[in-house]
This record gives structure tokens, sequence and C-alpha cells, in this order.
């Protein structure tokens, strides 16, 4: 199973450091990551460094992967008016890198990331018609459809509604159990952070503040340290932990 | 969107082939609309020909075609020697500033982006004219390639140019638009300078020059537009993936594994040989290159594997109908190529981009 373990991993925007000697334990396949930071907390930035379009000191290892690209990444979404349709813009997702003619299982492929993501409906329209959540889950659409072992994601439910944002989440987490894919994802919602994700690490200012299981990571001192916010964690009847936020501080 | 989530726990194993015959479906449109502008060049090629001082049939110039010893040998010449490099030629610059253009707005992610607003054009006519007014000869060169090789220079140095500002640190794709805006204007300035200072029959000469036109055209010229052409569009269909994925954005397409800033400076270089191989023999004829790709654009879509030959067809095309109607319009005169495209084809581009529903930058 792949493994993804970051040693001393550093970034730099000309002068400016944005990341510094960011380690971490191997994280597996099968788990979901989260992401978790303020604002301007270096998060895409340590997503770019770890697909290596950013050059600096310290490394990225993946041990165990089973195919010559194993990372796929969701970028935040950014909008786009190509004329080009949903079922053609998560294709070119799959073909990068590959010849010009499209086979049946790179056809198969477009279909199952459609309907892992029961956008397949959409797949007929033009993507310069969608609204902002279906643009993310075309994105989220052609992050899979590569087929990665390993897939970051970049703030992948800001623009789903609630409903959408839940469904998401649980299909990633399916997915992750079922392919035996390591799924990263930065995420502003730390009550979603809790309920669907195995892991958490958690940066200010470039640094990694905390990183280990969810549940010991998100913690009332941690919210107070990180996002300066008054908070509590308590049990549902299922008991799922639920945060609770009382105030800015 | 909740009955298709749901579906998806069971219809992982076996996905439904609807989105697959959607996408045959809509690749086989494009191909036949591909097959369709490629009978219309033909048609617009054999026209071409038929029409001059010697009117021919169309059947005459079919058989001229396929048959060329079962017809006289006046009408072999004719449409041979005389009317064939000038009719091919329109096809070759037709789809050479096409698809300069269209590679230019692919990268730069500007609606507006062709060799005519990147300043190229502007440089070629600036290296011509200082052979028209001068004698001014950049490279030394026959007397007959002295007008096209000034003008292939200096479109190649603004290209260039464009290139080494656009590589500066903080320069970004919008700024290398506003680069070529200021190259046109630099040039526009120059030309107005050698036009003050030039005989009233250079000057006369300039003017012409920079109308464009066809009938300089002949087999040596044609084979150097047509094999720049064969070399550079399988070397841009190579990256037909990435270039629709430019699309998307750079952001997007760094994250599907394109190198932007790379494949930007490799296809400008690539379109900026195109277009300038292009006006250095016929001059400038700017509105191809902004509405051959707009066009196949609305035809075919953004996919690279049919939005390539399309832009090149519709410019061929476009700019083949412009050489007909140069001839019917006035009969007995051949009014410069540049003028009739921008006439006729503005309104018809006009037309098209106002009558579509949606809009597509």
């Amino acid at each position: 199973m792949v493994t993804l373990t970051l040693d001393r991993l550093s970034a730099r925007y000309g002068r400016r450091r944005i990341l510094s000697e960011i380690s971490t334990p191997s994280f597996a396949g099968g788990q979901v990551v989260a992401l978790l930071g303020p604002n301007a907390a270096g998060k895409s930035t340590l997503f770019r460094r770890i697909l290596g379009l950013l050059e600096g000191d310290g490394s990225v290892r993946i041990d165990g992967a089973l195919t010559e690209r194993p990372l796929a990444y969701m970028p935040q979404d950014t909008g786009a008016n190509a004329v080009l349709t949903v079922y053609e813009s998560v294709l070119l997702a799959r073909m990068q890198g590959r010849r010009l003619k499209v086979q049946a299982d790179d056809m198969a492929e477009v279909d199952r990331a459609l309907d892992d993501l029961g956008i397949a409906e959409l797949g007929e329209r033009d993507i310069g018609d969608l609204s902002g959540g279906q643009r993310q889950l075309v994105g989220a659409a052609q992050a899979l459809v590569q087929a990665p072992e390993i897939l970051l994601l970049d703030e992948p439910t800001s623009a789903l509604d609630l409903h959408r944002q839940i469904q998401l989440l649980s299909i990633l987490r399916r997915l992750a159990q079922e392919r035996g894919m390591l799924v990263i994802a930065a995420l502003h919602d730390l009550g979603q952070a809790l309920r669907f994700t195995d892991q958490a690490m958690v940066l200010k200012r470039g640094e990694l503040i905390a990183c280990g299981p969810t549940e010991d990571v998100v913690t009332p001192e941690l919210l107070h340290r990180v996002y300066r916010v008054a908070a509590r964690i308590e049990r549902c009847s299922r008991g799922e932990p639920q945060l609770i936020v009382e105030a800015a501080v | 969107m909740h009955a298709g989530m749901n579906a998806s726990t069971t219809d992982t194993a076996s996905p439904a082939p609807r989105g697959r015959g959607f996408y045959r479906a809509l690749v086989l449109r494009r191909q036949l609309i591909l097959a369709a502008l490629t009978l219309a060049l033909f048609l617009s090629l054999c026209v071409d020909l038929a029409l001059g001082p010697a009117r021919f049939s169309l059947s005459e110039v079919i058989a001229a075609l396929l048959t060329p010893e079962s017809v006289s040998q006046q009408a072999r010449v004719i449409l041979w020697e005389i009317r064939m490099p000038v009719a091919l030629m329109a096809l070759v610059v037709g789809a050479s500033l096409s698809v300069a253009g269209a590679q230019m707005q692919t990268i730069l992610s500007n609606p507006l982006a062709s060799p005519f607003t990147l300043g190229i054009s502007a440089g070629a006519s600036f290296g011509a004219a200082l052979a028209l007014a001068f004698g001014v000869a950049i490279v030394p060169a026959a007397v007959d390639y002295v007008i096209p090789i000034n003008a292939f220079v200096m479109a190649m140095l603004t290209a260039f140019a464009i290139h080494a500002l656009s590589m500066r640190r903080g320069v970004t794709i919008e700024t290398i638009v506003l680069l070529g805006i200021a190259m046109v204007f630099i040039f526009n300035a120059l030309m107005a300078l050698i036009q003050f200072f030039a005989s009233q029959q250079a000057v006369s000469a300039v003017v012409f020059w920079t109308m464009g036109s066809l009938t300089k055209a002949t087999w040596p010229k044609l084979w150097i537009a047509l094999g720049v052409l064969a070399a550079v569009m399988p070397l841009l269909a190579r990256h037909g993936w990435a270039l629709t994925a430019m699309r998307l954005g750079d952001a997007k397409a760094e994250s599907l594994g394109v190198k932007p800033r790379r494949l930007r400076l490799e296809v400008l270089v690539l379109v900026s040989l195109l277009a300038a191989i292009a006006v250095a023999f016929v001059g400038t004829i700017g509105f191809i290159g902004l509405v051959g790709p707009h066009i196949a654009r609305l035809l075919l879509g953004e996919d690279q594997r049919f939005f390539l030959p399309g832009a090149a067809l519709c410019g061929a095309l476009i700019l083949s109908v412009g050489s007909v109607l140069s001839k019917i319009i006035l009969p007995g005169t051949i009014i410069p190529i540049g003028i009739i495209t921008s006439l006729v084809g503005i309104p018809f581009f006009l037309f098209l981009v106002l009558s579509h529903k949606k809009a597509s930058w």
C-alpha cells in the first residue's frame, strides 16, 4: 500500500519563507488526512511542494506506489470558460501525457469518475454553464479520473452546499477505503474534519503545529491557539465528535 | 445530484454507457464538420482556379487537376502555372494565420490575441517597407526575396522581443498582450516615419503591400510556406491535450502535469514562425488570425484534436473564398485580399458572435 512521508520540507517564494521544515509520520493509503490551518498558513504551498511544482529543501517520500504517476491534485477552483463539455474536460485530465487517440478504457475511467461523484448527468453540459459547486465536483472528477494512489484536494468543499459537502466527503472516505487511496484534503470546516478524516495536520504561518489522529489534534486548546476561537467538543447521540464554536477571542 | 450519488454505490463496477455514447456522437459530429469543411475548401479552390480573365468551367478545372494531359496546353499553363500557386497560397497562408491566431489565443487566454495584435504583422510590414522605400536588405538575398526576407526577419525579431520581455519576472500573460499592442504602435510610428521620408512611388508600394495580396505567389514561395506549415502542425498536435488543458487556466493545467511557461514559450516560437512566413509572402492579412479560430471554436469546441485542424481549415476557407470574391466583385480587377477578408469577413464574424447564445470567453 502506498505511503507518503514528508521530511523537513521547506519552500520559499523569492526570499520569503512559506514553509519551514515540515516533517510528518508516514500517511498510508486508505486514510483521509485533513490539512488544516487559517488563511495564508501555507496549505496550498504545501500541496504544490509535494507535487514538485515548487522547489525547496527537504524531501517527499512515496513508497509502495504501483504507478508512475501516483499523485493527482485538485487546485482551488478558479473558474474556466473553455468551450468544452464536462465529459471532455474530465477526459482531458485523464489523457495528459498519453497518446492523442482515446481508448475505450479511458472513456470507462471518465464514466467511473463521473458516476463516483454522482455527476454523470452533467457530462453533456458546457463547463462554462456550471455553478461554482458543480465546477468543484468536476474538478474532483478530473483528479479522480487519473486513478491516483494519492489524491490531494485543495478546499474541495468550499463552493458546495452543506448537503453536497457531506456527500463529497463521504464518497472520498469510501473511495479511500475501497481503493487503498490516500486522500489529503485542505479543509476549513473543522467539524467535518473531525467527522470524515482519520488524521490531521495543522499549519500556521508555514509551520506544522500538530499532526496525528484528528480527534487528538483538533482540541479546544488548538482551536484557541491557531484559529483564536473559544470552542468545545461534545459527542452526539451516535458517539461522533461535534465541534461547537462559542466565540472569537 | 442525490440520486446520482446514491446510484454511484451500485454503478461503480459497471459504469453507465450514457457518457460514452454522448462522447462518441460528439466526436462523430466533429469529424463530419471537418469533412464538410474539407469539401467546402476543395470546392472553393476549384472555383478560385476557374475564375480569372480566361474562365473555365468547374468540370474543366477538375479534369485539369486530376488528368492534366486531358486539357489543352493553354488551360494547363493557366491553371497549373499561373493560378494554382496563388490559389494554394491562399489556403496555406489562411491556414497558417488561423492556426497562429488559434494557438496565441489558447496560450495567452485572450480572444484578441493574433499575429496582428501581437505586433508580428506590424513588424513584418516595417521590414517590407524598409525594402520597398529605401531598398534596405536586412539580410543579403536574391532580389525576389528581399521584401519577404526583410518582413520575415522583422516579424521574428518582434516575436523574440516579446518572448524575451515575457521571460522577465513578474510578467503575466495579460502583460504579454499589452507588449504586443505596444509593438503595434511602435511599428506604426516607424511606418509613418518611412512614409514621411519616402518618395510618392515608394509610399504607394508600401501601402499596397500592407493591404495584403496573393498575386506575388510562386511555386517556390508556396513550397516554403507549405513546408513550414507541414512541419509546425505535427509539433502543435503533439501537445494537443496539454494545449486543451491550458484553456482551463495555468493552475489547473499545472495540476494536470502541464508546464505552462515552457509550453507557452515553445508554442509562441512555433506560431510566430508560421505567422512570419505567411505575412512575409502575402503582406498584412490580420483578420484571418482572429476570425478563423473563433469560427472553428464555435463549430468544433476547443479539444485541440479537432480545434487545430478546424482552425486551419476555417482560415484556409476564408482566404480562399476571399480570393474568389476579390476576382468577381470588380470584373477585370483583383482587389487586394486583405481588404476583401475584412469587408466581408468581419460582418460575418459579428453575426456569428452575436447570434451565438453562449459567450466562449
